[in-house]
Formats: structure tokens, sequence, C-alpha cells
């Protein structure tokens, strides 16, 4: 018991340590390298979660739900820090950043890293709301690092939409609040997770479904869902590609996990609306919308930014489409969804930086110039299009399928969206890939081992998924109702 | 319940929305700046009643948190960085005036329906600080979709969040109220003012957010 107490102090203090001494580390390469052991312990500090979990008390909740979250975000988070790395180090060469920026940017990592942390496993609904606004902040300043014009643009931009989204769902956490109050009395309890499960079914359903609609358009303009997704390709685009990677394959689910929870919330109060349709319909929007979105990108990392827009919806229309099956597919999706993209953004951080840009149009040849980027990037897209024998593949499968038993038409919509999604990425890539070789031929510089490993981890997915895990995630989704 | 506490509540909470009113339809900076301190002050106002009422010690802290940052520190701070860097004084809308003030009327009327009739049961003074607090968050909604630039849009923000803070102060025996405006705090302070007013102005020479519309994702 003491043990896995230690896990989750581990996970919040490690992280906030190691941000406060990579503040004040003047040289890079050795921040570089605390970052990447910090992240290395706070994944293997997560994996002990799976052998005993804490019990709740005020401050930190460890179900079987959120230990999903966290150990999935301590891996990917781990493997960005060994992709910054060298990743950074180019940047320092080729004059993008100082090592006065470094400092701050691996401090705001491990910031970044705990922040989230402490949104996944808080017990507390305004603490959460609270980590999740810090992480937000953190990922604005990283965003707004190259100070270009375009750098400053989308930093701007996220900081105003996210803030208002953030906004939103303060609004929505306070009416949970007032809805809890009469039923739990005055205090802190109205906050806590634990007591807001358990007392859920006697909250005023009036109450719980308008704060439900601020939640869910608070926290989703952070999932990126459709018509609040604005902001998201900009930052992705702009910003570093390792926090690329860390906002598609984390931050994103961070928010979702938000979601999730208060659904669950909803789903446990008989009188209430129901939040499935209302989800479904958001994701559903989302796939389309991207899916259309992605045939006008010149960008590469503006168009990977899209393609998760489109997988966020995926993930939460397959939650919105609910029951076992269902809930199981979006968990899967999630995982595969959060290793593929930032394993493709990773290759893509590569590619911009041997190239020196960005623009699809000035990127040729890759796998003659630089052969294992050019797989990478090949693989890379066929796994996220949800090509067999992938992991997407197969939670794609598993959602239209378990989609098509529920709501058929609905099915169908998806299908266009995933096929119009898969025709936009595949036509792209192979321009890129494929032909005569543009630009420098120099070879690249960053460290393939965390693509490598992410897409390792996808194609074993699709192949065979161990049933120890399977049975987890069956048991995570019988949760979710 | 109804006696004089009901209605000094009411009369603050009410307040606040009509300063909301009167910063829709600003149209010079300073002025802006200084409708905004007077909404703060009505704001600390109200939430120091709520503590008194509520003999809740720790919305004290709230209310001078802010009186002291929003009325007095950032007012200042935006004063001074206008004047440095000499950003033009006129703000420029969107929409005219008369469509604004329609539209927030229609949502002062919206965040009124909606909330009375969801709140029923809860207690009355909580339901109408409620009302009234969605109100002013729309209301700053709106100003941030109405104005072009970024000092106004930033007001706008924090008058949303004035309202946040309102509602957090109403709902009885809430706790994290000072941490949440804490954090509220450090978003506007750290990020706006330090960082980005500067770096914006900086590179652009204005910080009209329309000089930041110069690319969309179009021919990206």
């Amino acid at each position: 018991m003491t043990g896995s107490l230690d896990a989750t102090i581990v996970l919040l203090a490690l992280p906030a340590a190691a941000a406060a001494l990579l503040a004040v580390l003047p040289s890079y390469r050795l921040s570089a390298a605390v970052n990447v052991a910090a992240a290395l312990i706070a994944f293997l500090a997560s994996l002990s979660l799976f052998l005993a979990s804490p019990t709740p008390n005020a401050y930190i909740l460890i179900d079987d739900l959120n230990v999903v979250f966290v150990v999935l975000n301590s891996f990917v988070g781990f493997t960005a820090s060994v992709f910054s790395a060298t990743y950074v180090s180019h940047e320092i060469d080729v004059g993008h950043l100082t090592a006065k920026h470094l400092r701050f940017y691996h401090a705001m990592y491990q910031f970044l890293l705990f922040s989230m942390n402490l949104a996944l496993i808080a017990n507390n609904i305004g603490l959460m709301w609270v980590a999740i606004e810090l992480a937000t902040l953190t990922t604005v300043l990283m965003v707004g690092i190259y100070r270009t014009q375009a750098a400053i643009e989308a930093a701007w931009k996220y900081f105003i939409l996210g803030s208002v989204g953030i906004a939103l769902a303060l609004f929505g956490t306070i009416l949970i609040y007032m809805a809890a109050e009469p039923v739990v009395g005055e205090g802190v309890q109205g906050m806590l997770w634990t007591s807001l499960m358990e007392h859920a079914p006697h909250f005023d359903p009036a109450l719980l479904d308008l704060a439900f609609v601020f939640l869910l358009l608070g926290y989703g303009t952070k999932v990126g869902l459709a018509p609040l997704h604005a902001w998201l390709p900009d930052a992705h685009a702009e910003g570093p590609t390792p926090i690329s990677a860390v906002l598609s394959g984390l931050l994103l689910n961070v928010a979702l996990y938000a979601v999730l929870r208060f659904k669950l919330l909803l789903d446990a109060n008989a009188h209430a609306l129901a939040p499935g349709p209302l989800m479904a319909t958001l994701g559903l929007v989302s796939v389309v919308f991207a899916a259309f979105m992605l045939y006008r990108r010149r960008d590469v990392k503006r168009m990977f930014a899209y393609s998760s827009i489109e997988h966020m919806g995926i993930i939460v229309f397959a939650f919105g489409v609910g029951g076992p099956l269902a809930n199981f597919a979006a968990l899967l999706h999630m995982a595969m969804h959060s290793l593929t993209k930032s394993a493709i953004f990773y290759t893509v951080g590569q590619i911009a930086q041997v190239k020196g840009t960005q623009q699809i149009a000035d990127i040729r040849g890759l796998t003659v110039s630089h052969p294992l980027l050019g797989w990478s990037l090949v693989f890379g897209v066929f796994a996220i299009v949800g090509l067999p024998p992938t992991g997407v593949f197969m939670s794609e499968f598993l959602i239209v399928t378990s989609t098509f038993a529920r709501a058929p038409w609905l099915a169908l919509a998806l299908g266009l969206g995933l096929l119009l999604g898969l025709g936009a990425l595949v036509l792209r890539m192979q321009g890129m890939a494929f032909g005569a070789p543009a630009g420098s031929t120099a070879p690249a510089k960053a460290s393939a081992l965390p693509t490598l490993m992410h897409f390792a981890l996808v194609l074993a997915a699709g192949v065979w998924l161990p049933p120890p895990l399977v049975a987890w995630f069956q048991h995570v989704a019988a949760l979710l109702r | 319940m109804r006696g004089l506490s009901f209605d000094l509540s009411h009369l603050l909470a009410g307040g606040l929305v009509l300063v909301s009113f009167l910063l829709l339809y600003q149209n010079r900076l300073y002025a802006l700046l200084n409708v905004f301190a007077l909404q703060a002050v009505v704001l600390s106002l109200s939430v120091a009643w709520q503590a008194y009422v509520q003999d809740a010690d720790h919305l004290y802290v709230t209310a001078f948190i802010a009186f002291a940052f929003k009325a007095i520190i950032v007012p200042v701070a935006l004063h001074r960085v206008i004047a440095e860097l000499g950003i033009q004084r006129d703000v420029e809308n969107v929409v005219g005036v008369g469509p604004t003030m329609l539209a927030g009327l229609a949502l002062v009327a919206l965040s009124e329906v909606v909330m009375l009739r969801i709140a029923s049961d809860a207690d009355a003074l909580a339901r109408e600080d409620l009302a009234f607090a969605l109100s002013v968050v729309l209301l700053g909604m709106l100003m941030m979709v109405v104005r072009r630039n970024a000092v106004s849009m930033v007001v706008g923000f924090m008058s949303l969040e004035n309202g946040l803070i309102l509602a957090a102060a109403g709902a009885k025996g809430m706790p994290l109220v000072v941490e949440v405006s804490v954090a509220f705090s450090v978003l506007v302070a750290l990020v706006v003012i330090g960082v980005f007013l500067f770096r914006i102005s900086e590179r652009f020479e204005t910080i009209d957010a329309e000089a930041l519309d110069s690319f969309r994702g179009r021919n990206r």
C-alpha cells in the first residue's frame, strides 16, 4: 500500500522537482538528459499503479479508468522526451533556439507532465480544472517559443480559444457543485469524484444537464472537437515538433478524460439527459469536417493536426455511441491514436529538420533520399488511416461494426469520413515519400528509436493484443456503460 | 431570507451585469480600462458581501484579490502598456453598437430564462446570482467577439472571468474559490501582460488582432 502511494507522489513530485531543477540548469545537453531520466522514472512509477492502486483520498483518485490514461501519458511523455533531446540539439545548431530558450523549454516540459498527471489523478473537480488550466498555459508558452509571426499568432489564438474553453468548463464545474451541494452538503465533498459518483442519482437533473453542456463545450474545445477546433492546427503546426506530439498524443486525451468523467456522472443519474447523442454528434461532425479539410492542407504538420481532429472525433463518437464494444474500441483507439500520431510527429519533425520546410509541395522522394524517414512516414500514414494489420485498423473496425449494430445511418456517415480521410492522407503521403528527391539530402540527426518503438507497439496491437490487456480494457469499457 | 442581505447581493450582482453593458459600448481604450476597473470594484464588493452573508472568511481573500489585482494592478499595467507601445486609442468594433447592445440584451434574457427555470429548487439567492453570473459570462464572450483590438479582447476575457468568480462566490461553501481566482489571475497576468502584448507589439508594431490575420490556414 505504501509503495503504491509513493507512485502517485512520484508522478506529481518528480516532474515538479525536475521542472524547478531544469529552470536553473544552464547546460542544455544536461537538461535534456535530466528531462529524459525524469520522464522515464515517472513512466516506471505509473506502471506500478497496475500492481497496486492507492485508496482514494481527498486529493488523489486512482481507479481503473484513469490508470489507462496515466500509463499511456507517461509512456508517450517519455518517448517524446527522448525525441525532444535530439530534436532540440538540431534546433540549437541551426540557431532556431538559444540555450536560454531551451532552459525554459525543458522546465516547461516537465511542468506540463506534472499538470497533466495532476489533472488525471486529481479526485477533486476543481483541482482537475486548475491542472488543465496550467497545462493549457504551459503549452501556450511552448507553442510561442519560436517567436515568429506565425508562432505568435498560433499561441495567441490558442490562448484566447483555450481560455474561453476552460472558462466555460469552470462554469460547468460550479454548476456541478451546485447540483451536488443540496445532496452531499457544503464543502469539499461536493467536488470529490468519489462522493459525486456515489450520490449522482439524487442530483437535480436539470442542473446536471446544463452543467454538462458547459463542460462538453469547455473541455471539448481542448479536445479539439469540430466547431471549437480552430486553435488546434495552428498550435500543432507552429510549435516545436515534440510539443505537437505531446499535444496530439497527450493533452487532447487529458481533456477527453475530463469529458468522460462527467459523462459517467450523467449516466449515473436516471433523469438527466443522455450525454451519448451529444457526444456522438460532435464527434461525427469533427470526423467529416476534418476529413474534408485534410484535402486542402499544404503544411505537413497542419495536415496531421487535422488528422488528430478526425481521430478525436472518432473516439468521442464511439464513447457517445456507448455500449461495451464501442467503449472498448474507443479506449483502444485512443491508445493507438496516441502512439501512432506521436510517432508520425516524431517522423515529420525530423523530415522538417532535414528539408528545412514543412510545405508538402517541397518535400519529395523521401524513401530515396532518407529511406528510414520515408518508410516511417509511409508506415505511419498507413497505420493512422487504419489499414490492416495495425492497431488502428482493429479499433476502427470495432467502432464501425458496433455502430452498425446500434445506428446504421451514423455508421455510413462515419465510414464516409474515414474513407475521405484515408484518401487525403495517402494522396499527400505519396507525393512526399516517392518520386525524385527534392531539397537537402543531409542525414537525419534525431533518433529514430521512439518512432520505431511506437510503430512496433501499434503493429503488435493489431496482430495480437495480450489477453490481460484485453480483459483490462473490457473491464474499463464496462465501467463506462 | 429576503431581507437586506438578499437585496444587497441582488443589487451588487445586478450592478455587475450593468457594468458589463457599459463595457460593451466603450470606444476608447482608456475609458474601457476605467470601466473594467469599476467592474472589478463591484465584483469585489459583491464577493465581500457574500463572504459576510455566508460567513465564509476565505471569500474575503477572493474579494481582496479581485480588488487589488483587477481593479488596480491590471488596469494600471495596461494603461502603461498602451502608453508605451503607442497603441491606437480608439477601439474598432466588428459589429455596430446598436446590434451589439441588442445581442447583449438577448443574451441576458437567455441566461435569466435558462437559469431561473433550471435551478428552481435551489436557494433563491444562489439561483439569481447564477443567472447574473451567466449573463456576465455571455456578455464577456460577446465583447471578445465584437472587438478587433487585442487589449479589448483581453478585457473581455477578464470580464468573463469576473462572471465566473461571481458564480463561484455565490455557490454556498464551494471550496477552492480562492485557488481558482489565483489560477485565473496567473493566467491573465503571466500570459497576457507579461509575454504576449510585448511580443506581439514587438513583432507587429500594433496589437490589433486583425494584423494577426495576415495569414490564415488557407495557403498552408
